[in-house]
């Protein structure tokens, strides 16, 4: 017996879950195209949940559906429900600047703005809050900590950003995302473009942050969403096929599509 | 050697072309280092042939020319001061105009626009790039001087009030002037600027954007934070492009801008720019005069050049400001 289905002998303990997000029956229409055909599922609070699924399964859409990113391109819609907290966010009256300082998101690919590194952290605050100088250092000090870049760039805050590695530029993505001090963090294939040993500091930070904020996270890395997630969702054509523990999904799956994904036979 | 003939013939072969491909390299190489080069050397021969044919005015009398705003063609007493005035002030105020505009256009287009106006204002744009300078003339002297006289007035009225800038707006309502000037120079330079800024801000990363939107930032903060500084060098090249345009306008500016030598703290009133002088008299100048304008060119040289240079520097400024 291997170590995986071993685990499973260990009764799941299905420890108490608040939903932090509650989506149901959410559809999105890409131009006339159905991209996400009534999905519904509760993201648990403080726990890492991954969406994974083959190229075009919506996993991403349904990320940027979270923070309203998809907004900002004409003939996109979002129908349904997303509840965080209580409120729907896809009610036009709920306040972007609020969904957004509540919602952090990173993507795919490293993004630093064209400005020094500490800019790049203070660049979100400043949106959202009016800090002196010091106040200000310390929240960027901070979140460069948290996002286990502190001790590489203490020394060279006023330097470009873009001078930084591929996998340090994506730490300062994280950094400057949890700087505003978001509930929920979404990560868009955040480890796509690194290299290896990068992308297992990425894993080990995800780990560290989800005693603080709820993570999503997008791969198409199955032993990603292995590693490092709580809960795993998996999505196909649109639809989303099965929504449970990690281990359960990797272990003993109940759909005959999710356990064909999981062990490569399409995909 | 026991080689077969074929293969000698095939190894000479191969010989024989790398030594061609060499001599083709060098020859290409050469071609463009003069096509390059022949830049270099138009310019330098235009500008040392202006200083030569000016050299009676330039050298004659010390720095009397570039600091005297006498022009007298009668007594022979040329000075350059009045048309740099005119030619800095239209410019300048072409610029203040053209630039806002321009940036709302190339934003417009780039990042709010429905696809479809896209095509037809960019199309738009270009076409109005391509309205010869003559037609601005005409159009400016038979519609828009009118207009300009009508409108004085209440400008006079409003806007000369002011402290400061009050002086910028009294006198008589002549609808010829620096303002009337600067107002037809900033529609001819607004494409070449706008189009410009459309193209670079085209080359703005869509991640970058949406990271900053994800941020909680509005459309006008990506604009301004992400946007301009990702295109910055490319923005004030666009700008430096529709100020080298201005500078250098002749006929448009001599039809309404009332062609006198005239210093004034009013933007109503006339006045010259260096090009127009230069077409308005070339006729009709003999020795010295003559030599006054091909002056008036060189010193047109020396404007352009100084104020390119200025953008440069200001352009490092930023770029250190950025802590590369």
């Amino acid at each position: 017996m291997n170590d995986l289905a071993a685990a499973v002998e260990i009764p799941l303990t299905e420890v108490e879950e608040n939903p932090k997000i509650k989506v149901s029956d959410l559809h999105f229409y890409y131009a006339g195209f159905h991209a996400l055909k009534g999905i519904s599922m509760d993201i648990p609070e403080k726990k890492v949940t991954a969406i994974i699924g083959p190229s075009g399964c919506g996993k991403s859409t349904l990320l940027r559906v979270f923070n309203r990113i998809y907004s900002i391109y004409p003939k996109l819609e979002a129908r349904g429900q997303i509840i965080l907290d209580g409120e729907n966010v896809l009610d036009p009256a709920y306040s972007l600047n609020r969904l957004r300082s509540k919602v952090g998101m990173v993507f795919q690919k490293p993004v630093p703005f064209p400005m020094t590194i500490f800019e790049n952290v203070a660049y979100g605050i400043r949106h959202h809050e009016k800090l002196s100088r010091a106040d200000m250092e310390v929240r960027v000090e901070k979140a460069l900590r948290d996002a286990a870049l502190w001790d590489e760039v203490k020394d060279k805050l006023k330097q470009n950003a873009l001078g930084l590695s591929g996998g340090q530029q994506q730490r300062l993505c994280i950094a400057r995302a949890i700087a505003l001090r978001p509930e929920v963090l979404l990560l868009d294939e955040p480890t796509s473009a690194l290299d290896p040993i990068a992308t297992s500091r990425i894993e080990q930070l995800v780990e560290e942050l989800k005693s603080q904020f709820t993570i999503v996270i997008v791969t198409h890395n199955m032993q990603q969403a292995a590693r490092c997630s709580d809960r795993t969702a998996f999505m196909y054509m649109g639809e989303l096929i099965e929504f449970d523990g990690t281990e359960k999904i990797f272990t003993k799956p109940s759909k005959k599509q999710t356990e064909d994904y999981i062990t490569g036979r399409f995909g | 050697m026991q080689t077969p003939p074929a293969e000698q013939t095939k190894a000479r072969n191969v010989d024989e072309r790398s030594v061609a491909d060499a001599r083709h390299d060098r020859f290409f190489h050469g071609v463009l280092k003069f096509s390059a080069l022949l830049v270099l050397a138009t310019l330098l021969g235009a500008a040392l042939s202006t200083l030569w044919g000016g050299r009676e005015v330039l050298f004659g009398q010390g720095l009397h020319f570039l600091t005297s705003n006498a022009w007298n063609p009668v007594e022979d007493d040329y000075g350059a001061v009045a048309p740099v005035f005119g030619t800095l002030v239209t410019s300048l105020i072409a610029l203040v105009l053209a630039v806002p505009v321009s940036f709302g256009i190339a934003l417009f287009i780039t990042e709010i626009a429905p696809a479809w106006m896209r095509g037809p204002v960019s199309a738009a744009i270009e076409l109005l790039a391509g309205i010869p300078s003559i037609i601005f003339g005409m159009w400016g002297l038979f519609v828009f001087v009118p207009f300009m006289s009508r409108i004085e007035p209440a400008l006079s009225a409003t806007l000369g009030k002011l402290p400061l800038v009050g002086k910028l707006f009294q006198g008589p309502p002549l609808g010829l002037g620096l303002l009337t000037a600067g107002i037809v120079l900033a529609v001819m330079i607004l494409p070449f600027i706008s189009s410009v800024m459309r193209e670079v801000f085209q080359t703005v990363p869509t991640r970058l954007k949406e990271s900053s939107y994800a941020l909680g930032s509005s459309t006008w903060e990506v604009v301004w934070d992400i946007v301009l500084p990702y295109t910055r060098s490319a923005v004030i090249g666009g700008i430096f492009l529709g100020l080298g345009r201005a500078l250098g306008e002749t006929m448009a500016v001599t039809f309404v801008l009332g062609n006198s030598y005239n210093i004034t703290s009013s933007l109503l009133m006339p006045g010259t720019s260096i090009s127009s002088s230069i077409a308005n008299e070339f006729n009709e100048a003999v020795g010295t005069h003559r030599s006054a304008l091909i002056a008036l060119g060189f010193v047109l040289f020396l404007v352009t050049f100084v104020v390119l240079l200025i953008a440069r520097l200001m352009l490092r400024q930023l770029v250190k400001r950025e802590g590369k």
